[in-house]
C-alpha cells in the first residue's frame, strides 16, 4: 500500500489521496516532499489548475475553505507536531456522518469500568479453542468413514461432546461475556500503521449526527463532475482522466463501499480547489436539486445490478436488516473509516439475546441445529473454514429432515426462503466465509432444480443425499486428494513453513511424517488467536520435529526454509488468496527470499470474485483481543480504549495474497499455477453449480 | 453380449481398417503429398507388425514395450506418439471383454511403459493422455464392448495423426515469428525449431542462427549440420558462450522434453540459463513444443525433476573424488518464457495449465 501510495505521488501529488486513506490519516498524511513551511493550504490549493470544473450547485463555502488544507502535503514530522485545527475534521467529519447514529446508540455508557471482567476471557479461548479444534476435527474425522447414516451421527455425537466439553468453559465464557458485553464490544478501528490512529485531530468528537449526503446527492454531485469533465475535455490533464474515472466507476457500481464513497465525497477535498466537500451545511444547495436526482438514482437503482454484499454503511439497508434481524446486537462506536461497509458490532451483545431466545417457541425461530451451530460460531467454537462449513451442512440437513412443508406453499420456495432466512441468522452470528457461501449456493441450486413432480419425502430424501455428498466428496475426499498431491512435494530433509493452523496443512504434514519422511516444521504463530499453538500441540504429540516462532520473526525464520504451505479461506479468480490474516505476509517474506509457496485449498472454496485488497471484503474481529495480551496482566496500557476518540483498534481477520506470490494452488484436481483458478472455476462449477 | 468369434471378426475389420487409414494420413501429413508415395512404408510397417503379431501370437504374450520401440525406430516419430500407437495396439489385442477390463489392460501397459523409461517425460505424457481418452470413453459406458474399443481405437489414432501434424502446424504458427535479417540463438537439438526454421526458410526469410554446442551431447552440433543441409547460415557458440553472445541475439527459440503445469519447460539442460539470460537482456524466449509434451507435473525447484542422468565427458584425468553433475537437463520457470508455439496454437505459459486442465480433468 505504502508503495502504491508513492507511486501515485510521483504522477502527482493531487492523486495521492485516492487510494486507501481514513479520513484521520489524510489529514496529516505526508505526502509530496515540501518542507513543513509550506503548510500553507488555501493559496496553494487555489492556484492548482484542476482540469475538473466546479459544479455550479456546489458552491464552495468556509468548509470546503476548512478542507483545502487537504491537498498540501506535508512531511511526516508536520503529522505528529504540527496538529492542524481541530475544525480541520469538520468536513472530514461529514464523511460518512451517518454512521455516528447507529454507532453512538448505545453501549458507550457501558464500556468504562467494565474492562477488567474481559481479561479472563481471552484465557478461556485458548482452551476453547483447543477445544473446538478437538471437536470439529472430530465432524471431519468422522466424516471420513461414514456413510449416510453415519454422517447424521456426525454431528449430533460431536455436537454433543462438544457441548460437553465446552459446558464448564464456553458457557461460562458465553455469560462473563454477556455480563462484561459492554467491554468485549468491538470498536475496532484504525491500526496503529495506519498513521491516523496516532493523530489527535483525526477525530476530535464523534461524528456529528447530521444527515449524510444521499445516494441521490452524491449522484448529482457526479453527474455535475461528469459534465464538466465533459466540458473540460482537450484540456484535461491526466488527472483529470484518473480523477473523473474513478467517481465514473463508482457511480457505476450500484451500491459503492464506504470506502467508494468516501473517495467520491473525498474527491472533492483532494481537488479542493474547485470541488468544495459536501457537508451538511451545504444540504440544502443540494438538496434543491434531489428529487430529479432521486428519481434518476431510483431509475439507476433498479437498472443496475444487486449489490453482491450487503455494505453496512448503506443506513437504509442496515436499519431494514435490523429489524428482520433476530439478534440484537450494537454497533461499536469507534467505528475504522475505512471498513465501514464491514459489520463492526461490539463483540458479545448478540449472545444474551440469543440464549433468551434459545427456548422459543417462534415459527420463525432458527432450527435448533442451526441454533447450536450459530452459536457455536458465535463462540468461536467452530473454527476453520471446512469446520465451519461441514456444522452449517449438518446442521441445514437436520433443518431439511425436520423440514414439513406448510399448507399452500410449494417446498421448493419455502425452503428456499427459510434457507434464506437461516442464513441470514449465521450471518448475523458471524459473517460467512466464501466456502460456506458456495455451500449455501450448492445447496440452493440444488433445492431449485428439484423437480416439481417429486413429493415431499423424495425431496428431502435427495437433498440429504447431496449434503452428504458434497461434504464427502468436496471436502473430506477433497482433502485425502490434496494430501495425496502435496506430500510428493516434501522431499528428506526439507524445512516446511506453515502459518496459523490449517486442518489440510496439518494432514499434509503428519501423512509425511507417516510416510517416513524426515523433514522439520516452523510453526509461525500470530496474535491474537494463537491459532498455531493448536497445531504445534497435535504436531509435537505425533512427534514431529517443529519450530515455533511469531510472525515478527518471519524474515528471519524463513532462512533455511524450503517449503512454505498455508490454507486459505478461498482463492480468488485472480489466484489472490483470502486467507487467515498473517498469510500474505508469510508469503510475501517467502517469495522474497525464493522459497515456494504452496496454498493447499480445495476447489470448493474457489470464488468468481476478483479482489485486489483485503479491504473491501473481510472480516472485523473483536479489537480487545488486540488489547489484551495473553498471559500478561501487566500489559494495560490500552485498557479503556474505546473511551479515546483518537484510537480505532483494527482486528482483521482476513488478508489477501497476490498471486504473485503464490507458487502453486495444490487442490483435489491437482496442482494447479494461480493463474488456473479461472479455469477451475470454468470447468467445473458448470455442472454443480449452474444457476 | 456379442460371441467372442463376432468379436474377433469385429476387432479384425477395424484394426486393418483403421491402421490402413490412419498411416495413409499420417504418411500424408509428413510428406503433404498424397498417399501414394509412400506405400512401400506401409506396406513394411504393416509387414513388420503382421510378423510381430504373428510371433507374439506364437508365443502367446505381447509386449508393450516392443511394440512401442517398433514405432520409436520410425525416424519422425515421436516418443509419445510411439507410446501412444503401442497402447492403440494392446486395445486391438486385449481379450477383455468388458470396458473395465480394457482400462486394466491399458493401465498394466502404460504402466510397463512408463517404468521403461521412467525420465522420459513425452513418455509419460503420451501414455496418461491417451488413458485419459480412455478413461473419458469409458465414462460414455458404451452398451457393448465392441463399440467401445472401435471407439478408443479411432481416438488413438487420431490422436497419432493429430500428433503428427502438430509439427507442421507448430511450424505454420511460428514461422511468422522469424523475422527477416533476425539472429536466433538455439540450444539443443530439436525436430519442431528445425522444422520451424525451415518452413521459415523456404518462405524467404533470411536469418542467421547461433547453435550452442549442446554438450554432453554436442546435440548444437548435430542441430548447426541440420540446419546447414537446409542452407541456413550457421554459428556455433560454445555453451559458456550464451550471455557473451546474447546481445546480438534477437529472440532464443528453444524445443522442449515436457511442458509442465505451471507452463514453464523442461529441456535440455543450459536452457534455464540462457532463458535467464535472455530475460535479463529483455529477449524474447520462444518454446516450440507439440501438446502431446504437455505434462501434469509441477516442478517447484530443478531437484524436483526426475533425474535424467547421462555420461558426460569430462577432458582430463578426474580424480575419484570429485562429483560430477550429471543431469541432462533443467527446467525453466514460466516467467521466463514468453510464448509457446504449440499446435493447439500459440500460448502463454499461463495458458498451458488451462490446456491441461482441459485434457485431464
Amino acid at each position: 500500500m505504502e508503495t502504491r501510495r508513492g507511486a501515485r505521488m510521483v504522477i502527482d501529488p493531487k492523486v495521492r489521496q485516492v487510494g486507501f486513506v481514513t479520513p484521520g490519516s489524510e489529514l496529516g498524511r505526508p505526502a509530496a516532499p515540501e518542507p513543513p513551511g509550506a503548510a500553507a493550504p488555501v493559496p496553494v490549493v487555489a492556484n492548482s489548475p484542476s482540469p475538473v470544473i466546479i459544479p455550479l450547485l456546489l458552491i464552495p463555502d468556509t468548509s470546503s475553505l476548512r478542507t483545502t488544507p487537504l491537498p498540501v502535503p506535508s512531511p511526516p514530522s508536520r503529522r505528529v507536531v504540527a496538529a492542524p485545527p481541530a475544525d480541520d475534521s469538520m468536513p472530514l467529519g461529514s464523511y460518512n456522518p451517518s454512521d455516528a447514529i447507529l454507532g453512538s446508540s448505545q453501549g458507550s455508557s457501558e464500556r468504562t469500568g467494565n474492562n477488567d471482567k474481559h481479561g479472563s476471557a481471552p484465557t478461556d479461548s485458548l482452551a476453547d479453542m483447543s477445544l473446538s479444534n478437538a471437536s470439529t476435527l472430530a465432524i471431519r474425522l468422522e466424516g471420513l468413514n461414514v456413510t449416510n447414516d453415519g454422517i447424521s451421527n456426525v454431528l449430533s455425537t460431536s455436537t454433543v461432546r462438544s457441548a460437553v466439553a465446552a459446558a464448564p468453559t464456553s458457557v461460562e465464557h458465553a455469560f462473563q461475556t454477556s455480563s462484561g458485553q459492554g467491554i468485549i464490544g468491538s470498536v475496532p478501528a484504525v491500526s496503529v500503521d495506519m498513521a491516523a490512529a496516532a493523530n489527535p485531530q483525526a477525530d476530535p468528537r464523534p461524528m456529528p449526527l447530521k444527515d449524510r449526503t444521499s445516494k441521490a446527492e452524491r449522484r448529482a454531485i457526479q453527474e455535475a463532475q461528469r459534465a464538466a469533465k465533459a466540458a473540460a475535455k482537450g484540456v484535461g490533464t491526466d488527472i483529470a482522466a484518473i480523477a473523473d474515472g474513478n467517481v465514473a466507476n463508482e457511480v457505476k457500481s450500484s451500491k459503492p463501499s464506504s470506502q467508494k464513497k468516501g473517495l467520491s465525497e473525498k474527491k472533492p477535498a483532494v481537488f479542493s480547489d474547485k470541488k468544495p466537500v459536501v457537508s451538511s451545511d451545504k444540504k440544502p444547495v443540494v438538496s434543491s436539486d434531489k428529487k430529479s436526482a432521486e428519481k434518476a438514482s431510483e431509475k439507476d437503482k433498479r437498472k443496475d445490478i444487486p449489490a453482491p454484499r450487503m455494505q453496512f454503511d448503506d443506513e437504509q439497508r442496515v436499519a431494514k436488516a435490523k429489524r428482520r434481524s433476530l439478534i440484537e446486537q450494537t454497533e461499536a462506536k469507534n467505528r475504522v473509516e475505512l471498513f465501514r461497509h464491514l459489520p463492526q458490532f461490539l463483540h458479545g451483545t448478540q449472545l444474551p439475546s440469543l440464549e433468551s431466545k434459545f427456548f422459543h417457541e417462534d415459527p420463525l425461530h432458527p432450527h435448533p441445529s442451526v441454533f447450536q451451530v450459530g452459536l457455536q460460531y458465535l463462540t468461536r467454537e467452530i473454527v476453520g473454514g471446512n469446520a465451519r462449513c461441514i456444522a452449517m451442512l449438518m446442521a441445514f440437513r437436520d433443518m431439511i429432515n425436520d423440514y414439513s412443508t406448510p399448507m399452500e406453499k410449494t417446498l421448493v420456495r419455502d425452503l428456499t426462503a427459510k434457507i434464506n432466512s437461516h442464513v441470514s441468522f449465521l450471518i448475523t452470528c458471524r459473517p460467512i466465509s466464501i466456502s460456506m457461501g458456495n455451500a449455501i449456493k450448492f445447496l440452493k441450486t440444488r433445492i431449485a432444480s428439484l423437480p416439481v413432480t417429486v413429493s415431499e419425502f423424495e425431496a428431502k430424501h435427495s437433498l440429504i443425499l447431496e449434503i452428504d455428498r458434497f461434504i464427502q466428496e468436496k471436502i473430506v475426499f477433497a482433502d485425502n486428494e490434496i494430501v495425496k498431491h502435496a506430500v510428493t512435494k516434501i522431499r528428506d530433509g526439507d524445512v516446511l513453513l506453515t502459518h496459523g493452523s490449517s486442518c489440510v496443512v496439518e494432514m499434509i504434514l503428519v501423512r509425511a511424517f507417516e510416510l517416513g519422511k524426515k523433514f522439520q516444521v516452523v510453526v509461525i504463530d500470530s496474535r491474537p488467536r494463537l491459532e498455531g499453538k493448536g497445531l504445534l500441540r497435535r504436531l509435537l504429540g505425533k512427534g514431529l520435529h517443529c519450530t515455533y516462532t511469531h510472525i515478527n520473526a518471519a524474515s528471519y525464520a524463513m532462512q533455511g526454509v524450503t517449503r512454505v504451505f498455508l490454507g486459505a479461506a478461498s482463492v480468488l479468480s485472480n489466484g489472490t488468496v483470502y486467507s487467515r490474516v498473517g498469510t500474505a505476509c508469510v508469503a510475501m517474506v517467502a517469495h522474497a527470499l525464493g522459497v515456494p509457496v504452496m496454498i493447499c485449498c480445495e476447489t470448493y472454496k474457489f470464488h468468481e470474485r476478483v479482489q485486489l485488497d483485503s479491504i473491501c471484503s473481510n472480516e472485523l474481529g473483536d479489537p480487545d483481543a488486540l488489547v489484551e495480551v495473553h498471559g500478561r496482566k501487566d500489559v494495560y496500557s490500552l485498557r479503556g480504549w474505546a473511551d479515546s476518540k483518537h484510537l480505532h483498534v483494527l482486528n482483521l481477520m482476513y488478508d489477501a495474497t497476490p498471486a504473485d506470490y503464490v507458487s502453486m494452488i495444490i487442490t483435489e484436481l491437482g496442482m494447479v499455477p494461480p493463474t488456473s483458478v479461472p479455469v477451475i472455476l470454468r470447468e467445473y462449477r458448470k455442472v454443480p453449480y449452474v444457476m | 453380449m456379442k460371441s467372442e468369434e463376432e468379436i474377433s471378426r469385429r476387432r479384425g475389420e477395424v484394426s486393418g481398417a483403421v491402421t490402413y487409414e490412419w498411416l495413409t494420413q499420417a504418411e500424408a501429413a509428413r510428406f503433404h503429398k498424397d498417399p501414394d508415395n509412400f506405400k512401400p512404408l506401409r506396406a513394411s510397417s504393416l509387414v513388420g507388425q503382421q510378423q510381430q503379431r504373428l510371433s507374439d501370437e506364437r508365443e502367446g504374450l505381447f509386449s508393450v514395450i516392443d511394440e512401442f520401440n517398433l514405432w520409436r525406430s520410425k525416424p519422425e516419430l515421436a516418443e509419445a506418439v510411439a507410446a501412444i500407437k503401442a497402447l492403440t495396439a494392446v486395445i486391438q489385442r486385449s481379450e477383455a471383454t468388458t470396458m473395465m477390463g480394457l482400462e486394466i489392460d491399458l493401465k498394466k501397459a502404460s504402466e510397463a511403459l512408463k517404468a521403461w523409461d521412467e525420465t522420459s517425460i513425452s513418455l509419460s505424457a503420451g501414455c496418461d493422455l491417451f488413458m485419459r481418452y480412455v478413461t473419458r470413453t469409458s465414462a460414455l459406458e458404451y452398451e457393448d464392448i465392441v463399440a467401445g474399443k472401435a471407439r478408443l481405437i479411432e481416438r488413438g489414432e487420431k490422436f497419432g495423426e493429430i500428433s503428427l501434424k502438430a509439427r507442421q502446424t507448430i511450424a505454420l504458427l511460428g514461422k511468422d515469428f522469424v523475422q527477416d535479417g533476425s539472429t536466433i540463438l538455439t540450444h539443443g537439438c530439436s525436430r519442431v525449431v528445425l522444422a520451424l526454421l525451415k518452413l521459415a526458410a523456404s518462405n524467404g526469410k533470411h536469418f542467421h542462427v547461433i547453435c550452442t554446442e549442446g554438450r554432453p551431447k554436442n546435440s548444437g552440433v548435430e542441430m548447426a549440420n541440420q540446419l546447414l543441409s537446409a542452407k541456413i547460415p550457421v554459428s556455433l557458440i560454445i555453451d559458456s558462450a550464451i550471455a557473451y553472445t546474447m546481445e546480438k541475439v534477437d529472440m532464443v527459440l528453444v524445443g522442449a522434453d515436457g511442458v509442465v503445469e505451471s507452463g514453464g519447460i523442461i529441456n535440455m539442460i543450459g536452457t534455464y540459463q540462457a532463458a535467464l539470460v535472455a530475460h535479463s537482456m529483455s529477449k524474447p524466449v520462444y518454446v516450440a513444443a507439440e501438446s502431446y509434451k504437455f505434462a501434469r507435473m509441477y516442478p517447484l525447484d530443478q531437484r524436483d525433476l526426475p533425474l535424467a542422468p547421462c555420461y558426460v565427458h569430462f577432458p582430463g584425468a578426474l580424480p575419484e573424488s570429485v562429483i560430477a553433475e550429471v543431469s541432462t537437463r533443467d527446467y525453466t520457470p514460466p516467467k521466463y518464457l514468453t510464448l509457446l508455439f504449440t499446435d493447439l496454437g500459440v500460448l502463454t505459459p499461463s495458458a498451458v495449465s488451462d490446456e491441461l486442465i482441459q485434457l485431464y480433468l
